[in-house]
């Protein structure tokens, strides 16, 4: 869980909502002419503000390519160019992990993540949770549980649910609150999202 | 072009009350069955022993929502989709001198712009002008280059400030201060001279903001002339009427859908000014077009609860028997008019004196909407208070202060009899739960553990619920056997499809896994909005008047295969046979197939003797609290519900239901506020991180029991409304747990540990 929730301190919310604020999309080369050239750090180096770059990611397990500005994030990315629409725009700013998704295999925020960073990366969205017909224990037990109402914060507890429970196959109810703690639930269904976790647990350790 | 098509959402609340109370004038069909029909059959009634109705079933759209495959209207892409951005004042009064829009038309990728206000701004956050552009980010920007000329006017956002005589007038001509309740029977002054013991206290509600994980949003595309909007609704067919009447369209030209929703607790009930404006900027640009607000647009333009500051006068006999009752109460609403919150005082306690009167101030502000059991929880908040000082005073313990002013009938015991009230069994059940004996015996007795006191409060719940007659639910049987319903309600996320199918199939002997539910959509038979706790009241006596229909028709043409009579004609174990001669039998496959096409059974939901009966839901919540008396932090840590909405349809979803109730009221006890910059006029904390809800690390341990009251009359399931019961008592119960704890009542809610650690401030000073 150390990747999230994100550093909004150093990484975050001023930072990023003056990225992505600059905007482009059909005419951001024309308001914002003299920051062209200007160059923001990522994984691979500094890119150039607005710079389109076609990045690959493998997702669900599919390799794909697509075109992206450098501000754009994963989430938007995700959504609207790869249809993905199971992780969802919540609050927007890495507050309440509506979006979260995985990233070689780690949950992070994807509204708060470009998605030029993600470039060569792996990513799994709660459409790729299940194999096939087969439900992921997470899905199985949060049905069973009725760890839902609403269902729209809910791709976002499985995907931080599922990734937790790799690391922590046995935990505490403690624990799970704490792990838990970086979604929303507006419905305040915590209670059965509790026992749901619990019960995916159990079967992922086939107790 | 200047559309007059600003929708004054101000009143939402009242006709939201109107509705749930069914005195509803306008959506409300007038049913045939609504006539009163005699008040029989007789009350000790037992319902029918039940195989799925009232026991627990997964959802059976579980696995759509957690494979992501659940199209929510944030999801909804349709071929050359354009997005619509809304331009929203930044000013909380001002003129408006001139809007240009050719800037942000001259930009590539703009393929529409509206002016959507003239004259005045009343609030921070109306809207003003919008565009349509090929993609989010052209859209944003095009926004920004919209020349708009304000020319600034006075403003207030604060309501105490708003009632000064010398402060600006918001509403033009009108006063700041108007009357929204007066309520009066018997003669309090009469009352309180009667009464041994008189307490008066102030309690206050702030404004809390629903901010539903869905933010608010349309998509909106023309075909032809026909307009199709998919709407983030609780009420698909008042959104398809109001579309109607503001676009001048025939209503049978309006298509409204909504699948799946992210929440609303009563935010998307109406027609909204922007899914009007996604709809002209489709016709504009003959493209479809979507329209999503932001998560700030929810703190500024779509409503909240409003506040309340409630003096509560109650008078009683040493005994508990209380004398009178009376209630001022001043709430503010913004643009819109507050709530009134004096339900609760009229109703749950006998008393026959008492009197209400409440004033709502108008201030510069977004206007409030309905929020899940609007009034009530305020209410709730202040009666159950002043009923817990008044124990104190009377040296009473607060559940026996209520027993001893137990009504049966409405109006504090003075109306006509409730149909059915099991609070009684509420009470019972939840003071086991609870363990009532642990509680101090006078707040704030207990020793407690260093800085840490421990209290136990309770609060009861009054709501309305009983569903509206007229609702109409079609139910299709098919040669193949595959069987649909199909109804114009919707799922606000409580599980209703799966509600629906486990009445279908109890009624046809099948599993709810065999139904297929067809909702939320404006073009299937009529029901009423999913707000007042109407929904599963409303819609499973539909379902069950047609499914009754569709097993008498299967009997006659079983009857017919077999060569018997219909009245012989028995079904069980996916056959039906004859009772006379088991022998003769047909499994269900054959008796679907001589069907020989579809068939269509229309099923409505009867009337209930509303003149003869009040028709109320009822609850009682215990709650044990942690108080830092250092840190002013209060935890919850146990919390026991019992609740009585009649006939339970899915044990498992109700928990839900009241779970959410308990977790929402938990939240605003302690941590929502929405503050207003009386600098700026618009709010400090409108987003996610400032504006404070509880999540996974605040919640105790819940207990949630039913009464299992059976109420004959109320429809031909028994079923009573859930969702706002279960959230009127939660913050009170809290508020009174934290009273018997720390041995002060903190009158106003969310009780930060500012206002905590102000109250013990308090309770030094009178020592």
């Amino acid at each position: 869980m150390d990747k999230k929730p994100v550093d909004k301190s150093r990484a975050g919310v001023t930072r990023r909502d003056f990225i992505k604020g600059m905007g482009s999309g059909a005419i951001g080369t024309a308001v914002l002419q003299p920051l062209l050239g200007q160059t923001i750090a990522t994984r691979k180096g500094r890119v150039p503000v607005y710079d389109r770059k076609t990045i690959t990611l493998t997702v669900n397990g599919r390799k794909t390519t697509v075109e992206v500005e450098a501000n754009e994030t994963l989430l938007d990315v995700l959504r609207d160019k790869l249809d993905l629409t199971g992780a969802k725009r919540v609050c927007d700013r890495g507050e309440c992990g509506g979006c979260t998704v995985h990233l070689d295999g780690e949950p992070v925020y994807a509204c708060m993540y470009l998605a030029i960073r993600a470039d060569g990366r792996t990513i799994k969205t709660v459409e790729g949770l299940a194999e096939g017909d087969k439900l992921h224990p997470v899905q199985e037990a949060f049905i069973e549980k009725d760890g839902y109402q609403c269902g729209f914060c809910t791709p976002g507890f499985l995907m931080t649910t599922s990734a937790f429970l790799e690391k922590n196959p046995a935990p505490s109810r403690d624990e799970i609150r704490q792990a838990l703690s970086g979604n929303l639930c507006r419905c305040g269904n915590y209670a059965k999202i509790y026992g749901a976790v619990d019960a995916a647990a159990r079967k992922m350790r086939g107790a | 072009m200047i559309k007059k098509d600003f929708v004054d959402i101000g009143d939402s609340s009242r006709i939201y009350m109107e509705e749930a109370r069914g005195q509803a004038g306008g959506t409300a069909r007038p049913a045939k069955a609504a006539a009163a029909k005699p008040a029989e059959p007789a009350p000790e009634a037992k319902p029918p022993a039940y195989g799925l109705i009232g026991k627990a079933t997964n959802r059976i759209d579980g696995r759509m929502v957690v494979t992501g495959q659940a199209k929510y209207t944030h999801d909804v892409k349709l071929k050359g989709m354009l997005i619509g951005k809304i331009l929203r004042s930044p000013r909380a009064a001002a003129e408006l001198v001139s809007i240009d829009l050719a800037p942000a038309l001259a930009v590539p990728g703009v393929m529409a712009a509206l002016k959507l206000a003239e004259g005045k701004v009343r609030y921070a956050g109306q809207q003003v002008a919008a565009v349509a552009a090929l993609d989010e980010r052209t859209a944003e920007k095009a926004l920004g280059l919209i020349k708009v000329e304000y020319k600034p006017l006075p403003y207030v956002v604060d309501w105490e400030k708003a009632r000064d005589a010398g402060a600006p007038q918001v509403r033009e001509g009108k006063p700041n201060v108007e009357k929204i309740n007066e309520y009066g029977r018997g003669d309090v002054a009469k009352g309180f001279a009667e009464s041994d013991v008189i307490v008066e206290k102030t309690y206050r509600t702030g404004f809390e903001v629903h901010n539903p994980t869905e933010t608010h949003g349309s998509v909106a595309v023309w075909e032809g002339d026909h307009l199709v909007v998919y709407d983030s609704t609780q009420n698909v067919h008042s959104v398809r009427d109001g579309l109607a009447r503001v676009l001048k369209v025939p209503a049978a030209n309006v298509t409204v859908i909504k699948n799946y929703m992210g929440g609303g607790f009563g935010s998307k009930l109406g027609v909204n000014d922007y899914t009007i404006a996604a709809a002209n900027l489709a016709r504009q640009a003959g493209r479809p077009v979507k329209v999503l607000l932001s998560r700030r647009d929810n703190a500024v333009c779509v409503g909240y609860r409003p506040s309340s500051s409630q003096t509560y006068k109650v008078g009683a006999k040493k005994d508990g028997t209380l004398t009178a009752l009376q209630l001022t109460n001043m709430a503010s609403g913004g643009v819109g008019s507050g709530d009134d919150v004096g339900e609760p005082a009229v109703d749950i306690y006998k008393c026959p004196n008492c009197k209400v009167f409440e004033e709502t101030v108008y201030t510069n502000t977004g206007g409030s909407r309905a929020m899940r059991a609007p009034g009530h929880t305020q209410g709730d908040f202040g009666l159950e208070g002043v009923m817990d000082e008044l124990a104190a005073a009377l040296d009473m313990d607060p559940l026996d202060l209520r027993r001893k002013n137990y009504s049966t009938k409405n109006l504090g015991d003075t109306g006509i009899p409730y149909s059915s009230k099991g609070l009684d069994i509420c009470y019972e059940l939840g003071a086991k739960a609870i363990g009532w004996e642990r509680r101090n015996r006078r707040p704030g007795e207990g020793t407690g553990d260093g800085p840490r006191r421990r209290g136990i409060g309770v609060a009861t719940s009054i709501w309305y619920g009983a569903g509206v007659p007229g609702t109409l639910a079609d139910i299709v049987l098919y040669p193949d056997m595959s069987v649909e319903v199909v109804c114009g309600t919707q799922d606000l996320g409580t599980g209703t499809r799966t509600h629906m199918a486990v009445v279908a199939a109890e009624t046809l002997g099948l599993d709810p896994k065999d139904i297929t539910i067809k909702i939320g959509n404006s073009d299937y038979p009529w029901a009423p909005g999913s707000g007042g706790s109407q929904t599963t009241p409303s819609v499973a006596p539909a379902v069950r008047d047609a499914a009754l229909k569709a097993v008498e028709r299967l009997k006659t043409v079983a009857a017919a295969r077999l060569k018997i009579e219909a009245g012989d004609v028995v079904m069980a174990d996916r056959r039906f046979s004859s009772k006379s001669d088991p022998a003769r039998s047909a499994a269900f496959g054959d008796v679907y197939r001589d069907l020989r096409r579809e068939t269509v059974f229309h099923g409505e939901r009867g009337g209930m003797p509303m003149d003869q009966f009040a028709f109320n839901t009822f609850g009682a919540h215990f709650a044990e609290v942690e108080v830092n008396v250092e840190t002013g932090r209060i935890r919850v840590i146990k919390y026991a519900a019992v609740q009585d909405s009649g006939q339970v349809v899915n044990r498992l979803t109700a928990e839900s239901q009241v779970i959410g109730g308990i977790t929402q009221g938990l939240s605003a006890g302690l941590f929502e506020e929405r503050v207003m910059d009386d600098a700026t006029g618009n709010p400090v904390n409108p987003n996610l991180r400032d504006y404070k809800i509880g999540t996974s690390l605040d919640i105790p341990e819940i207990t949630v029991l039913f009464a299992d009251v059976f109420d004959p009359r109320i429809n031909n399931l028994g079923v009573k409304g859930l969702g706002e019961p279960a959230r009127v008592p939660s913050s009170a119960a809290i508020a009174n747990a934290v009273y018997n704890a720390i041995g002060v009542h903190v009158r106003e809610i969310p009780m930060t540990p500012k206002r905590v650690l102000e109250t013990l401030k308090r309770k030094e000073a009178a020592s």
